[in-house]
């Protein structure tokens, strides 16, 4: 039987996170940031609310938030473990790193589950 | 173009020096001229003393590895000509203990090879009458690329986590452990991913890169770590839904 800890569990979590950001939020800034302002494609407003409004996008949305914080969790806890050699305090950073990545997924399911 | 280039090497004698020190040297610069020329120059013709590993000149056996200019290559198939006018600075590979000037002590990663049992692991051997263990294309592309370590470490050279956490098992051993794994006549990933899914194995990588870069083989040592840390963290989720064997 392997090894059971809870590093495989964080990698997954950093493996996903890093896929979906960097396949959802270039889409998601080109749509917002510069084809919609610029007016390269028109929206009729109502239907990006209707979009929007849909439990299925939030529940969409919110996994994408809450993987992509805990590939930050990860990867800025080896940041600070390997970058700044600060590995003797793992515990406390890795408490933190994955604490505020809790704190910032469930701040991002009030947002998008309760502010309907 | 100048005719002759310094090569600055560093020497160690570990009788008479208390630190390693650097010496220069004129060399001729030759076009078709490696580090590893000027090297046997130097011990010809300049100075019997300087030490330093060499044998095939051709890239296969892996012992010529040093720094040059900070990088970890094989000096026998890097060319002084795109490093002129110079000077050109020959380290021993870092990250690793040194014997003698541009000797260091392999020992460590010497004794880590074998844990992932880098050989075909069979439980049961099918009878001799049944002939050879065949394999189509398809098999034998899942592994060859791996198949190409010759064992230079010039990976752990680059590896800063192997520098900062030597208990790291380090990206060779673990690529060479993929060349098993994925070889369909290799029946030994179970005990491979024991040795590996340990904290100092597989989890110690954080996907620096630099193990790939540095490989003279094409090897890619951190695609092989990243595609198996996908196979432990899943065979990990297996025995949690599977509790305890």
């Amino acid at each position: 039987m392997p090894h059971r800890s809870a590093e495989p569990l964080a990698w997954l979590a950093f493996s996903a996170g890093g896929v979906l950001a960097a396949v959802f939020a270039p889409v998601v800034l080109f749509l917002a940031g510069l084809a919609l302002p610029l007016g390269w494609i028109s929206a009729d407003h109502a239907h990006l609310d209707d979009v929007l409004s849909h439990l299925l996008t939030r529940i969409v949305l919110l996994g994408i938030c809450v993987a992509a914080l805990f590939h930050f969790a990860h990867r800025f806890r080896y940041t600070l473990y390997d970058g700044l050699q600060l590995a003797r305090y793992g515990t406390v950073i890795t408490a933190g790193c994955y604490g505020l990545a809790m704190l910032g997924s469930a701040a991002a399911a009030a947002v998008l589950l309760l502010n309907r | 173009m100048a005719d002759t280039m310094t090569m600055r090497v560093t020497r160690y004698e570990p009788d008479l020096d208390h630190e390693p020190r650097t010496q220069d040297f004129s060399i001729p610069l030759r076009d078709n001229w490696v580090v590893l020329d000027g090297l046997n120059y130097i011990k010809d013709q300049l100075d019997g003393t300087l030490s330093y590993r060499w044998s095939c000149r051709m890239g296969i056996c892996g012992s010529c590895g040093m720094m040059v200019d900070d990088e970890p290559v094989l000096t026998c198939a890097t060319f002084l000509v795109d490093y002129a006018p110079g000077p050109i600075r020959v380290e021993p590979l870092a990250n690793f203990p040194v014997v003698r000037d541009l000797v260091v002590d392999i020992s460590d990663f010497i004794e880590r090879l074998p844990r992932v049992s880098p050989w075909l692991v069979r439980h049961e051997d099918e009878p001799v009458d049944d002939g050879e263990y065949l394999q189509t294309p398809g098999e034998l592309a899942e592994y060859e690329q791996y198949s190409m370590c010759i064992n230079c470490m010039l990976c752990y050279s680059a590896c800063p986590v192997y520098g900062l956490d030597p208990g790291f098992i380090g990206p060779a051993a673990i690529a060479l452990a993929q060349r098993y794994n994925l070889d369909s006549r290799d029946q030994g990933a179970a005990d491979r991913l024991d040795v590996l899914i340990h904290p100092d194995g597989l989890w110690g990588c954080t996907f620096v890169g630099e193990c790939t870069t540095a490989c003279p083989k094409d090897v890619d040592p951190a695609g092989a770590i990243q595609r198996y840390k996908l196979t432990a963290a899943i065979e990990t989720l297996k025995s949690y839904v599977e509790g305890p064997s």
